[in-house]
């Protein structure tokens, strides 16, 4: 990272630490943040994070390796997180998961070589009356099958170079009818 | 086939803003007079009494109250909370602006989970929207000197951040671990100041007390159990979704409405609730009976019960927040026995063991995780030994 970006980001982070009312409740929703925006929280941002909230770095550390959607090394562009829980394993996810591997050429817990996809477990997703369930970062997918997990990874090559978080395309689950 | 009929739930029927504008022509204790003589109970599982709640933190003087309305939903298998976030937001806020107004708080916060970001944008606006119309803000409603706001906080997917004191550590900015109780969070909760932390659809059921009269509510289940229930359900049955019955009903009678008859098993309350055999489907959900915040998955007779316990003793072992001994090594323990018995290589007296250890976990454990991850395998080895022991491999 260039000088002048490293300086834009601190600057950004303690406008953000104000904003959320520049005490340590500020701390997760800054994280998150940085999170959303570049992947992962760097080393970097924790001493920024601890700089302005005169705090320590490893209590940084310590909160953001706690949140299993928080992580300090960078993952792939989109984050696939497949549901293992119980009524989702009784609808099929296993089936989905081997696809999911077969498709991306990865295991589990592991990024695609280009840095496109990283594959991960989640535990329920709320979704269990319409599983297998799966995010890819943020948007949910539901009663995913082996043949459209294709459709899924297709979709989401599409926005390659978009800036996107898949938001604000059309969801594929029940939602409030005003989000839609 | 999924049937989530909503036009046919009792929320409905409450118009938003009705509930909230009736509750501001009373007095604070007016209003906790009125949910302790509704008989409402908290809908996060623990089952309890709203009134109780409010009053503790009504009787502190402190002028910083927070109201927070708990939308961690993390409990496999329920998602009755997403649907009423969906379809009946503006009863929540309703219900968390009652609240404000009976305790005398000024600021209110959703903790929404991490895994329902997607909802965050239609609540924000929503929310913009009530700002707009008086329901939020200044003078709410042109009530001299009500003022309250909410804002939405994310959770970051962790499933003990849904208890509640786990989840004031997070919104103020540490570790989600949970503290020890007391003090209560009526007492010191949120930056040291009072807080009421209620269930998504604890604060819904508020407007409609409100609109249709304790009696309404109070009329409807069991003693120590009264009103409506949404359930979600999941699982080996024809019909899937969330569902709204009375409390205190039968097993049987919610299997037959669901098509899950032939169930073997139906799991009660998700993974920290219990496994409740096919003989004891007479039983009623209920807080005196069978607890549960809602979750509600069938188990057909072709499913392996070793299969259960393992996934579940697998969430808890990946969630526990590692604080306490008994709660970290003890699930761990207990998920070694249960690959044991499914290689067919646990003796009797192993598994009475493993029975013990179980209890010592809900014994010694620090909060509701550690207290509750036995119960699914505990009630599996109770109720089906003759499945589960004495395996031959595949
Ligand atoms: C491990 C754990 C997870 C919990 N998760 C939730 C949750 O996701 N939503 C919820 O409303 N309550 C949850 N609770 C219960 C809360 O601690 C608390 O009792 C509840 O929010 C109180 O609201 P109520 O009285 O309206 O039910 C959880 C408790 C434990 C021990
Ligand atoms: S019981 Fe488990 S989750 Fe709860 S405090 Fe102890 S280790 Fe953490
Ligand atoms: S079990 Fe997969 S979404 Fe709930």
């Amino acid at each position: 990272m260039l000088i002048s970006e490293r300086e834009q980001l601190r600057a950004n982070i303690e406008r953000r630490v104000i904003d959320f009312g520049n005490n340590r409740s500020a701390l997760i929703p800054v994280i998150q943040e940085v999170q959303q925006k570049y992947g992962h929280v760097s080393e970097y941002v924790m001493q920024v994070l601890a700089d302005v909230l005169h705090i320590h770095p490893v209590e940084v550390y310590g909160v953001a390796s706690f949140y299993s959607f928080i992580g300090h090394k960078p993952k792939g562009r989109f984050i696939i997180r497949l549901c293992r829980t119980l009524p989702c394993e009784m609808k099929g996810k296993e089936r989905v998961a081997r696809q999911l591997e077969n498709d991306l050429g990865i295991h589990f817990g592991e990024t695609t070589d280009d840095g496109n996809f990283t594959l991960e477990w989640a535990n329920c997703l709320g979704m269990c009356d319409q599983g297998p369930a799966l995010l890819v970062n943020e948007r949910i997918y539901t009663q995913v099958t082996p043949q459209s997990v294709h459709d899924i990874l297709e979709e989401c090559r599409e926005v390659f170079g978009v800036h996107t978080t898949l938001q604000e395309k059309e969801m594929s689950c029940e939602l409030p009818t005003s989000a839609k | 086939m999924r049937t989530s009929d909503v036009s046919k739930m009792t929320f409905s029927s409450v118009e938003p803003g009705a509930g909230l504008r009736q509750a501001l022509k009373m007095a604070s204790e007016e209003i906790i007079d009125l949910i302790a003589e509704s008989g409402l109970k908290g809908r996060g599982g623990a089952g309890f009494p709203t009134d109780i709640k409010w009053k503790l933190a009504a009787d502190s003087d402190d002028e910083l109250k927070y109201v927070v309305c708990n939308a961690d939903e993390g409990e496999p298998g329920t998602f009755k909370d997403r649907f009423i976030l969906s379809h009946f937001a503006d009863l929540i806020f309703d219900g968390m602006t009652i609240g404000a107004r009976a305790i005398g708080a000024t600021k209110g916060i959703i903790y929404l989970r991490g895994e329902y970001t997607y909802l965050r944008a239609f609540l924000t606006d929503l929310i913009a929207q009530r700002r707009a119309g008086n329901l939020l803000g200044k003078n709410i409603l042109k009530t001299e000197g009500f003022n309250f706001d909410i804002e939405i906080r994310m959770g970051a997917g962790a499933y003990v951040c849904g208890e509640e004191t786990a989840l004031i550590e997070s919104l103020e900015g540490q570790r989600g671990e949970p503290r020890n109780r007391p003090p209560f969070p009526v007492n010191t909760g949120f930056m040291g100041h009072p807080t009421i932390v209620n269930n998504v659809e604890t604060f819904t059921w508020v407007p409609c007390i409100v609109t249709k009269g304790a009696p309404w509510f109070h009329d409807i289940g069991t003693e120590k159990s009264t009103g409506l229930k949404l359930f979600s359900v999941s699982g080996d049955c024809g019909k899937h979704g969330v569902f709204e019955f009375p409390m205190g009903i039968t097993l049987k009678e919610l299997l037959e409405e669901v098509d899950g008859s032939h169930a073997k098993a139906v799991q009660a309350g998700g993974a920290s609730g219990r496994c409740i055999p096919a003989a004891e489907f007479d039983r009623n959900i209920c807080f005196e009976d069978i607890p549960t915040g809602g979750s509600i998955i069938v188990i057909g007779p072709d499913r392996d019960m070793l299969n259960v316990a393992e996934n579940f003793m697998e969430f808890f072992v990946d969630e526990s927040c590692g604080q306490c001994t008994p709660c970290r090594e003890g699930n761990a323990k207990l998920l070694e026995g249960i690959h044991l018995l499914q290689n067919g290589r646990c003796s009797m007296q192993y598994l009475r063991e493993l029975h013990s250890l179980g209890e010592s976990i809900q014994l010694t454990s620090k909060c509701g995780l550690g207290q509750s991850s036995p119960n699914a395998f505990l009630s599996i080895i109770d109720n089906f030994k003759d499945e589960i022991m004495g395996r031959i491999q595949p």
